[in-house]
Parts: structure tokens; C-alpha cells; sequence
């Protein structure tokens, strides 16, 4: 009896398929909903201005309607254009604190992979010790240390998630020390800095690149479970994470749109940042399809 | 190998990743005295709170001296260190008592939590994952990945609150937070039931990403020779999946266990948090609140140990698991 799996896994030895729909697909949607998405955050909050203080109780507790696609908050403010703000700033704190991680974790990565010997042996150990620690918790201490503010809600993510780059970057430039052009470079007398600059980091700027946006969905988690915890942004703003814990209170008196909305923005704003740098990935590395980064 | 060669190779893997774990807690702890004294806060001021005003200066200069928060940071270090050793680990500033008992009160609790969602995370993984191999671009291959993916960018604290109102809110099925029921006595029962919806929302939002691993491991097994050799004997599709391309597949996934440890404690952090389960969530968040640098510490250098606990346990499974694996790598 030959089943299906089996005539499929034949006819294809490269049986390590993609995410679900054609590179093509997944391109095309993640491209639509992530342009209507920073669109949506970059022009309503020109035209629709949003008082975080407002407080118009009459409309208060209002399941989603047509004036209110997601209804309204126990203070009376409108889901939706709350949702919007919130993923403006969760989404510009996630851009932020990654970059910021990405170059701590590339500075790390050059200097290990450049130095090698006990340099690259000790900050390797640092890699690994750092990694030890739950990153939330880590992160949360560095904000206690800190105090609850926007700032050290970005210094905790940056210093909880330059690891994985710091890796990356340093097996991508052991890999390109032992290539010729480097050797024929030395061999022509280019100081250690040109070698450096000239040769080692132009090859491992794509990767830093793409390591730069798969961690934006990482560190706009982080921001929002901060902020879930109360230990994130101001009370007062809307983030994603300060409205899921706001929301807390009227779920229990039946209000489940005000946590249904901003969750249901942030799955699908970081679906489609994903969805796009996983596209990028597989051009990048077509022999390292993996979906486990995603 | 022989038995008494495996043991004694494990018992050299286990020595020399405690031998790497010292230095590991040594650096996290005094990372942490650091960055504890490089913040703002005053411990008196915070000890006095608003009676500092009024407060003798004599007996604020007492305090400061019997805390030694004027010494060096490295003399204050070894003071702490030289304590922690024998399990005392100071007191906790918000909750005025010891750290070790604040923890030991709640770690049970966490461990529970913890222990029964690995475990269910992993079966949901190992099943689905299979499933998804199993059935690869079929529509059931379909359903599991893109809900794995969708389950991977949801945060579990939003899950948990979408449980809580189903279950609890709506169905009123089963509690929505804490032990046990108001004026109830703690027995088995009221225990299972309040664990169902915490335990059940942390294991579905870890399970994806095991989902995900198998399956992608599965699928680069189901294309090797031995698998192609098993097909070719005629042996049924049941076995050439699970008996011979899954056990060759599930190698990798026991040294990941060990490295999804961080994660599971910071979703159990959350999952805590909305279903007020009592275990050590609510001490670290209200240690960071109130800037109880020695709770907030020995939570920190608990969980930090548990992790290099858990990497040292996979990498001794690994090793048992496949004998090919020496015990010096």
C-alpha cells in the first residue's frame, strides 16, 4: 500500500516545507496588512487627536456598534482609536529597543568573532550567562532598578535580547574569516580595521538586517507584558499592554471587547512583521528554512 | 559502552556543568548587587518611607550602619554571599520577612504550575507536531501550523484573560483565580479544579513552538534513507512514522526542553499573574513595585538556578538517549 505521505515525500526529497501558503501568498498579505497597519498608526493619530485623559462616562462600558467598531472603555473612550495609539507606541518602543539590541548584540558578535581566543571564549560565557536568566524576570528587575518609565521599558528590552544577535553575528563572521577574499585582503596589507570594516561587516550587515526585524515582535511582547505587569508605560498611555490591563477590571462585568481588541491588533501586527521577515529569511538563507524563529 | 562507562561519563557531564553553574550564579548575583546599588532608590529612606521626615537622624545613621549600605559594593558582596551560602538570603523589605521563607512559601505552588503545563505542552507538541508531519499539506497539516503561528504571536496573558472569560466569566465551568473557592478548605479536588484553567492556558501557548519543531524535525527524518529502507520492507505507515522517523527526530527536541525553561517561567510569571495563582508571580511584581532589591534578587538567582538545573537534566537525558553522543562535548 503506498499512502499519500509517502508518494509526496518521494517525489520530493526537500520535504522541509514552507509555513502554510506559497512564499508569494504569504508576501503579498503580510506586505497589505502590515502598510494598512503603519498607515493606520501613522496617520489617524495626525487627524484624529486622541485626550488621554478624556472621560465621557454617559458613553461609557458600549459593546462594539458602528460609531464604535470596538466599543467603548469603562471611562467612555473608543476602543479602536485607543488600539491604534496603543500599537503606536508599542510598535515604536519594539522598533526602538530593537534596534538598540541588535547593535549591542552586533558590537558583542564582531568583537568575539574578530578576536577570537579568550575574548571571544568570555564574552561567549557572558552570552550564555545572560541567557540563564528568564528574560522577563531579568527585565523586570532592570525596570525596578530603573523605575516604570518609557526609557526603561527600552533599556530592559535592549539589554534582555541582543543574545540571539550577538550569536548570529559572531558564527556569521567566523564563517567569513576563513573565506579568501579576507585572507587576500590581509595579504595586501589592509590594517585590522579595514579588514573590519571593509569586508567582514558589509557581508554580515543582511543578516543583522533581518535579525533586526524578527526581533521587533519579540521586544513589542515584552513591552506589552511589562506593561500588563505594571511595571511598563505610564498608566496613563495607551499601550497595548496598559489596555489589556485596564481591561481586566470589566471583564468580569461582561466587557470582553475592550481586551479582545488590542490583543487581536498586536496578533495580527506581529503576524504580518513576521510573516514578512519570514519571507526575507528564506531569500536569505534558502538552505536554513526553518519556521522555529518565526 | 559499558554501564559503569555511561555512569561515570555522567557523572563527569554533571560535574562540569555544576562546575559552569557556579560561576554563573556568582556573576548573575553580583550583577544584580550592582545594579541594585546603581538604582536611585534608598533602601532606609524606603525602610522609613514618609516617617523619615520626622525621623531621629541617629537612629537613620544607626540603620545605615547596621546595613552596611556605606561600605564598598564588593565588601557588602561577600557580606550577602557569605549569607546566601547557608540559605539566608535577607529579608524582604515590602513583605518585613525573610526572603527564604517568602519563597519556599510560594515556589511549591510555581513548580506545580510549571511541572503539569511542560508536561502538557509537550504531549500537545509531540501529538500535533506528529499530526502535522504525519499529514503534510493536508488541510489537518494546514489547521495546526497556521494555528501554531497564530498561538505564537498572541501573548499568553491575553489568552489567559480570553480563558477567564469563557470558562469562568460566561460557562462558569471552573474557577477564574486563586486555590481554592471562598471558605473552602484546600483538599485535591478544589486544587485540580483551579489548575485546570492556568495549567491549560500556559501549555497552549508553549505547545506551538514544540508543535513547530517536531514537525519540521519529523519531515527532514521522513526524507532519510532508513525511513525510505522501512517504507521499502513494507512496513506499515504507523510504524515507519512513529517507531522509526520520530524517535530519530525527538533527539534534538530533549536538549530543547532544557532551552524553553526561560520561557515557560516568564509565561508562568504572567499566567499567575491574571489567575492570581499564589505562587511567586505576585512577590516579584510587587518586589518591583516597591524596589525590594532582596526578594527581587533571590527570585531572580532562584530561577536562574531552576534553568541551569533544567539544561543540565536534558543534556544527561540527551546522553542517556543516544549513545552515539560522547559525554565530553
Amino acid at each position: 500500500m503506498v499512502d499519500t505521505t509517502w508518494r509526496r515525500v518521494a517525489r520530493s526529497r526537500i520535504a522541509v516545507a514552507a509555513a502554510p501558503g506559497s512564499p508569494r501568498v504569504r508576501l503579498l498579505s503580510s506586505a497589505v496588512i502590515l502598510g494598512v497597519i503603519v498607515l493606520a498608526v501613522i496617520v489617524v493619530p495626525a487627524v484624529v487627536n486622541l485626550n488621554q485623559q478624556f472621560v465621557d462616562l454617559a458613553a461609557a462600558n458600549r459593546p462594539p456598534s458602528l460609531a464604535h467598531p470596538f466599543g467603548t472603555d469603562e471611562l467612555g473612550r473608543d476602543v479602536l482609536l485607543r488600539c491604534i495609539y496603543g500599537l503606536r507606541v508599542s510598535l515604536m518602543v519594539g522598533i526602538v529597543a530593537a534596534v538598540v539590541s541588535t547593535v549591542l548584540g552586533t558590537l558583542v558578535g564582531v568583537l568575539a568573532g574578530a578576536a577570537g581566543g579568550w575574548v571571544d571564549r568570555l564574552l561567549m560565557r557572558a552570552v550564555d550567562t545572560v541567557a540563564s536568566v528568564p528574560h522577563l524576570l531579568l527585565g523586570v528587575v532592570i525596570v525596578a532598578v530603573l523605575g516604570p518609565s518609557l526609557t526603561s521599558v527600552v533599556i530592559s528590552i535592549s539589554l534582555t535580547h541582543w543574545l540571539s544577535s550577538a550569536r548570529i553575528v559572531r558564527s556569521e563572521i567566523l564563517s567569513l574569516r576563513g573565506r579568501p577574499f579576507v585572507d587576500a585582503a590581509i595579504a595586501g596589507g589592509s590594517s585590522r580595521l579595514r579588514v573590519m570594516g571593509r569586508h567582514l561587516l558589509p557581508n554580515v550587515a543582511p543578516q543583522v538586517l533581518l535579525a533586526t526585524t524578527l526581533m521587533i515582535p519579540h521586544a513589542v511582547w515584552h513591552e506589552t507584558a511589562l506593561s500588563f505587569l505594571g511595571l511598563g508605560m505610564p498608566p496613563h498611555m495607551a499601550s497595548i499592554g496598559n489596555m489589556i490591563n485596564d481591561a481586566q477590571r470589566s471583564l468580569l462585568t461582561g466587557g470582553w471587547w475592550m481586551s479582545l481588541a488590542p490583543g487581536l491588533m498586536l496578533v495580527v501586527a506581529t503576524l504580518a512583521i513576521s510573516g514578512l521577515s519570514g519571507v526575507w529569511r528564506d531569500r536569505l538563507n534558502p538552505r536554513r528554512r526553518s519556521e522555529l524563529s518565526w | 559502552m559499558s554501564g559503569t562507562g555511561v555512569t561515570s561519563g555522567i557523572g563527569k557531564l554533571v560535574l562540569r556543568r555544576l562546575l559552569f553553574a557556579v560561576p554563573v550564579l556568582l556573576v548573575v548575583s553580583f550583577g544584580l548587587f550592582v545594579l541594585a546599588k546603581a538604582s536611585p532608590f534608598n533602601p532606609v529612606e524606603r525602610y522609613f518611607g514618609v516617617r523619615i521626615i520626622g525621623a531621629d537622624p541617629e537612629r537613620v545613621a544607626q540603620i545605615r550602619e547596621n546595613w552596611g549600605v556605606d561600605k564598598p559594593v564588593v565588601e557588602q558582596y561577600t557580606a550577602w554571599l557569605g549569607h546566601a551560602v547557608t540559605g539566608d538570603f535577607g529579608d524582604s523589605l515590602s513583605l518585613q520577612q525573610p526572603v527564604a521563607q517568602v519563597i519556599g512559601d510560594r515556589l511549591g505552588w510555581s513548580m506545580l504550575l510549571l511541572a503539569v503545563s511542560f508536561g502538557l505542552a509537550l504531549l500537545l507538541g509531540l501529538a500535533l507536531g506528529t499530526l502535522a508531519a504525519w499529514r503534510q499539506g493536508g488541510w489537518l497539516d494546514r489547521a495546526i501550523t497556521s494555528g501554531s503561528y497564530v498561538l505564537e504571536a498572541a501573548p499568553v496573558f491575553w489568552l489567559g484573560l480570553g480563558a477567564l472569560f469563557i470558562f469562568a466569566q460566561q460557562l462558569q465551568w471552573l474557577p477564574g483565580g486563586g486555590l481554592t473557592d471562598a471558605d473552602q478548605a484546600l483538599d485535591l479536588g478544589q486544587l485540580v479544579r483551579h489548575l485546570v484553567l492556568p495549567a491549560a492556558v500556559l501549555a497552549i501557548s508553549q505547545a506551538p513552538w514544540f508543535a513547530l519543531f517536531v514537525r519540521q524535525n519529523l519531515l527532514e527524518s521522513l526524507t532519510q534513507d532508513y525511513v525510505t529502507g522501512a517504507r521499502a520492507r513494507g512496513l506499515p505507515d504507523r510504524t515507519v512514522v512513529l517507531r522509526h522517523a520520530l524517535r530519530t527526530s525527538l533527539l534534538p527536541f530533549i536538549t530543547l526542553l532544557g532551552a524553553r525553561l526561560p520561557e515557560l517561567i516568564s509565561g508562568a510569571l504572567l499566567v499567575e499573574t491574571v489567575f492570581s495563582w499564589p505562587g511567586i508571580a505576585k512577590a516579584t511584581v510587587d518586589a518591583a513595585l516597591n524596589v525590594d532589591f532582596a526578594l527581587l534578587g533571590g527570585l531572580t538567582l532562584l530561577a536562574t538556578a531552576a534553568v541551569l538545573l533544567g539544561n543540565l537534566i536534558a543534556d544527561v537525558l540527551y546522553a542517556l538517549a543516544d549513545p552515539r553522543v560522547g559525554f565530553d562535548g
